[in-house]
């Protein structure tokens, strides 16, 4: 419970942040701590310097235009209490109301979570699903990467070190779209052991013109089943095709197993909850 | 003065808790809370291994580090201390108890063991220091499962307890039993697991130590549920000084659930650092330090027998059960899968033939003693499972089975012959037929067979249990075969000062259970006092008189009793003295309501307010008598209590993911007289929700090489508000003979019944799919499992 000592610095520009990071070789970034400080204080990580970025008024900013734009450091009680964002993005909201308690909502931010890439969070699914981007910036400026190139392996991402993880875009949605998160939370942590998001768009025939299903708490990292997002892509939504998709969507994953599910258990309740957010993202589909 | 209309009694009132607002404001005292100046604090390195010898500890460069003050090793303090004292060396433990040191010495037995501790001017510094602490460890072989540790073979942690064997321990008739069994019409046979389970007090264990050279004393305060028992052990039994050297103070305590009864190894470990450094000395627990060194609970392997014959009467109970007690015995461990377990195997029934044998192990891991219930949620759900067994054996209905072998209301007081206490009092029908009237039993069971149907799973669980409370006669707990050796009386005073008002010292304490609010309800009625005029003060040894602590559901039966007559001892002498004041004769004084009158004749009375100021200014008393109302009670119970209740939930099993989900969940007690509703209640929530997790989310699990896999919250699964359903509660209300007050106990009843009814539910839901047992915890892949297992890898969607 008790830290190692480290040095906190808490810069009020993007600029100052990256130079920070950029001159402290070890030095990690701290959004909400809700990850960060219990490894602290059971020791598990010593980063010398915490670099806070909760004092950049920027960072906090959601924008909703063509796309959508999500500061960094906007809470998740902020990203799920935007109206426009309910509107736009109501996947968001639900899946938020399934991460921990009114604090850790107060406290915890998109940014953290996705930068942090813990292998059972559930925003990295959703972003995944919606097929957003994620705005770095670095001493050599800022750049654009995709969802589908960011997470690299357990508690990895495609951030340099001396990066910051400044917002989150996700594009403009066109025509129908459904969207929904089946989460099975752990009964300790409430984390997901198995959660999967759909987010579906549907033509004016009502076929399905493109899906993305993304699966986290499976495996190391969050993934896409691509497989089968292929066999409904085209198809009339029916709940006879979108259980055989449902059926392929453990296909090919990467799995953990460990005292809390069995590599076997996963991945049925990765199909289950699959065929539940699809047919449930096709009927929230306007 | 005129007489007014009799004050509303205060016993029987849900009146909300007299704690609550500094407890729920932020302004309690907890152990962390205590600042004294100069306070230097202390951190424990534990060992990694669950089993290694120790070959060297190097502290060089912990000692140099700025602002650490003392570096200790286990072989510096033995050379001052004995090992800490196993209390309760029940079933014949004799020459092979082996209790943990205040830090170890040459070998570590589980992981967490301690093995140093740093003190140093701050606790981070202390952990610092940890770190630059080099122990050379020499990694022995390992075991942890209390049936495997007693194979020829198996890793031994201790010389003197061959094969792990910490005692082999029986109760009941052996021979009768095996003749029963044998020649049974049915006999049902099943090995049950009872899981091992982290208690989890919302406020960590914490001692602040402190040592005056001068004169010799230590004080010590500890998050404790029996700081008078402490101080005792600690002072006679480990230091060897003599117990009005140390002072032990429990400020408010944040939950314990047993495992704050114990004595252990940080307490003795700060003493003595406390007398080295001469400064007080603070050691707070982290909740991964909880999980790994504080005591566990349960841990038992069974295999039981049920016999029976075909029309549903329960004709013999065998029992065989590897008890797991952890690397070394804690305070009072042996007496759990004993005393409170084995002779509690009975349950409800009138069972001709019972015979239990139960072997105590030691193993790698964590010690194991009382977790709220101790013993008896244990036995529940074996006679519980065996009952619900023989029943679908017969095809017989649950509810059914059990009415047809209840102990009858005239047969109490009730020997059940195997050792127990006579039970005191019990009608255990009308709370069966209440519970299942409120469920709607027959209607659930049309509802079941018509969702069986759809391809959906529903259960009912019911469970019908007696539990023992209120310990317990002295003569009985202290005779060498139960091996308690101390009694288990509890003690109280009552004094009313000059002003009127009330205070009370008790030896019984609360750590969480609302002490000050129903003692001084007893009290208010007994004395006819305002309830607010009476203050209850408790948990310092300097100041309150002896108590063997709280534990056992027995404060109200034991402590509340001791208080009740103190009571009755305050209220003659005040007659008495009432009679001289009123010049009347001793014999024609009634004290009622606060006020004592000649009787027939009340606009004479004295108030004991008025009669309190006579004794207290003590110009004019009778011949002889002293001043001040001030007495004193040692009161020793002649029985335990044995409250009682059936419980019965409701549960859907999700088909495709095996998630239980509990819909209803009805609870009818039997807890004796209610001195607080409020409070009764708020105990059954808890209770029920400690035994309701158990059933369906917690479980200590180590692997094989004794590492604590469920070591943090975000691994183990305590109950948050969304994983229990709403309580339906109701009670019927069979007073206790035992005391004066009728009161029975309520602490541990919820958790005693939920678990076997949470199980008997699930089980239930699986039934029709050929499924006869399943071992908690019923996670939903355990379940997924079963029901896989049944269908050929279908669902049965």
């Amino acid at each position: 419970m008790y830290p190692n000592d480290f040095e906190y610095v808490a810069p009020t520009t993007i600029e100052e942040a990256v130079q920070l990071l950029h001159t402290n070789e070890d030095a990690k970034v701290l959004a909400g701590g809700h990850s960060l400080l219990p490894l602290m204080k059971t020791r598990l990580a010593s980063p010398p310097m915490l670099v806070d970025i909760g004092h950049i008024p920027e960072l906090r900013q959601i924008s909703v235009n063509g796309g959508i734009s999500i500061g960094a450091m906007a809470t998740y009680h902020e990203v799920a209490q935007s109206a426009e964002l309910k509107q736009r993005c109501p996947i968001l909201a639900d899946a938020i109301h399934h991460i921990g308690d009114a604090q850790v909502r107060n406290r915890g931010t998109l940014g953290g979570a996705l930068a942090h890439a813990d292998p059972a969070a559930d925003m990295t699914a959703i972003i995944l699903a919606l097929g957003g981007a994620i705005t770095a910036q670095g001493p050599n400026g800022t750049r654009e990467i995709a969802i589908d190139d960011f997470f690299v392996d357990m508690l990895q991402t495609g951030l340099e070190p001396d990066e910051i993880l400044t917002a989150i875009t996700i594009p403009a949605s066109t025509g129908r779209t459904g969207m929904a998160y089946e989460k099975f939370k752990h009964p300790a942590s409430g984390y997901a052991i198995v959660g999967v998001a759909t987010v579906v768009h549907l033509d004016g025939a009502g076929a399905i013109s493109d899906c993305r299903i993304a699966v986290t708490g499976a495996g190391p990292k969050p993934q896409r089943a691509t497989l089968a997002e292929n066999m409904l892509a085209g198809q009339q939504p029916s709940k006879e095709n979108i259980a055989a998709a449902a059926e392929q969507t453990s296909a090919g994953l990467e799995l953990l197993s460990d005292i809390s599910a069995s590599e076997e258990f996963r991945a049925h309740l990765v199909r289950v909850h699959a065929r539940r957010a699809i047919e449930r993202a096709v009927a929230s589909a306007g | 003065m005129a007489i007014t209309e009799a004050p509303a009694k205060m016993f029987g009132q849900a009146i909300k808790r007299r704690e609550d607002p500094r407890l729920i404001t932020g302004k309690g005292n907890y152990l962390d809370d205590i600042r004294l100046i100069g306070t230097l604090h202390a951190a424990v390195l534990r060992s990694p291994y669950a089993h290694a010898r120790i070959k060297s500890i190097n502290t060089d460069a912990a000692k140099a580090l700025p602002g650490v003050v003392a570096v200790i090793t286990g072989d510096e303090i033995a050379k001052e201390q004995n090992p800490l004292p196993c209390a309760w060396a029940a079933g014949g433990v004799t020459n092979n108890v082996n209790t943990p040191r205040a830090l170890a010495v040459d070998t570590v037995r589980f992981t967490g063991d301690g093995v140093a501790m740093v003190v140093a001017e701050s606790a981070y510094l202390a952990y610092d220091a940890l770190d630059l602490i080099e122990v050379d460890y020499e990694p022995l072989d390992v075991i942890v499962d209390a049936e495997a540790a007693t194979q020829e073979g198996a890793p031994q942690l201790h010389e003197n307890a061959p094969n792990n064997v910490v005692m082999r321990w029986t109760c009941g008739a052996e021979e009768a039993t095996a003749q029963a069994i044998d020649g049974a019409e049915v006999v049902v046979k099943q090995r049950i697991l009872n899981q091992r389970l982290l208690p989890t007090p919302m406020e960590t264990r914490g001692y602040v130590s402190r040592y005056e050279p001068a004169t010799g004393e230590y004080t010590i305060w500890m998050s404790s549920q029996a700081p008078h028992v402490h101080r005792l052990l600690l002072s006679a039994f480990v230091l060897g000084i003599p117990e009005h050297k140390m002072r032990c103070i429990a400020p408010d305590v944040g939950g314990g659930f047993g495992a704050k009864i114990f004595l252990y190894p940080e307490m003795a470990a700060t003493l003595y650092a406390a007398k080295l450094t001469g400064q007080p000395v603070k050691w707070v627990e982290s909740r991964r330090e909880n999980y790994l060194a504080t005591t566990h609970g349960r841990d038992h392997i069974t295999d039981l027998e049920i016999a029976g014959t075909r029309d549903g009467k329960i004709m013999a109970l065998r029992i065989h059960t590897y008890a797991n007690l952890g690397a070394y015995l804690s305070t009072i461990a042996p007496g759990i899968p004993t005393t409170l377990y084995g002779r509690m195997v009975a349950g409800v029934y009138k069972i001709p033939n019972v015979f239990v044998e139960v072997k105590g192990v030691y193993s790698n891991t964590g010690m194991v003693d009382a977790y709220r219930g101790a013993g008896r949620p244990e036995a529940t759900y074996v006679v519980e499972r065996a009952v619900d067994l023989l029943a679908t054996e017969l095809g017989m209905d649950p509810a059914e089975i059990r009415r047809r072998n209840f102990i009858q209301p005239e047969d109490f007081p009730y020997d059940t012959g195997i050792g127990m206490l006579p039970y005191d009092s019990g009608n255990y029908e009308p709370a069966l037929d209440k519970a299942l009237e409120m469920v709607g039993y027959q209607e659930f069971r049309k509802k079941q067979a018509e969702a069986r149907k759809q391809g959906r799973l529903l259960g009912i669980g019911v469970c019908s249990y007696v539990e023992v409370c209120g310990v317990a006669p002295s003569k009985w707990i202290g005779l060498a075969g139960e091996g308690w050796g101390a009694g288990l009386w509890e003690s109280a005073n009552v004094k009313v000062h000059l002003t009127g008002k009330v205070v009370v010292t008790s030896g019984s304490l609360p750590h969480g259970q609302g002490h000050e609010t129903t003692f001084a309800q007893i009290v208010a009625d007994e004395l006819g006092v305002p309830y607010e005029d009476v203050l209850v003060e408790h948990s310092d040894t300097q100041g309150t008189p002896f108590g063997y602590g709280t534990y056992g559901s027995r404060s109200a039966a034991v402590g509340g009793t001791a208080i009740f007559k103190s009571t009755a001892k305050i209220k003659e002498k005040a007659r008495r003295l009432a009679a001289h004041m009123l010049e009347a004769a001793e014999e024609d004084i009634e004290f009622t309501d606060g006020k004592a009158f000649v009787r027939g004749a009340p606009d004479s009375a004295k108030t004991i307010q008025e009669i309190a100021l006579q004794a207290s200014v003590a110009y004019d008393l009778p011949q002889g008598m002293e001043p001040f109302l001030d007495e004193t009670t040692y009161y020793d119970p002649p029985n335990c209590t044995f409250p009682f209740g059936t419980h019965i939930c409701t549960v859907e099993i999700d088909p495709e993911t095996g998630k239980v989900t509990v819909l209803r969940y009805i609870a009818v007690d039997d807890v004796g007289k209610v001195i607080n509703p409020l409070i009764v209640d708020g105990q059954l929530h808890g209770g029920i929700a400690q035994g309701l997790a158990q059933a369906l989310y917690e479980g200590a699990v180590y692997d094989e090489n004794g590492q604590l896999l469920t070591g943090s919250l975000m691994d183990y699964a305590i109950p948050k508000a969304d994983m229990v359903p709403h309580y339906e509660l109701a009670r019927t209300e069979t007073p206790s003979p035992v005391n004066p007050l009728g009161v029975k106990g309520a602490g541990e009843a919820g958790t005693i019944a939920s678990g076997a009814t949470v199980s008997s539910a699930v089980i239930d839901a699986l039934a029709h799919l050929g499924i006869r047992h399943l071992d908690m915890p019923y996670t939903a892949e355990r379940v997924w499992r079963a029901i896989n297992e049944r269908n050929g890898g279908k669902h049965v969607s």
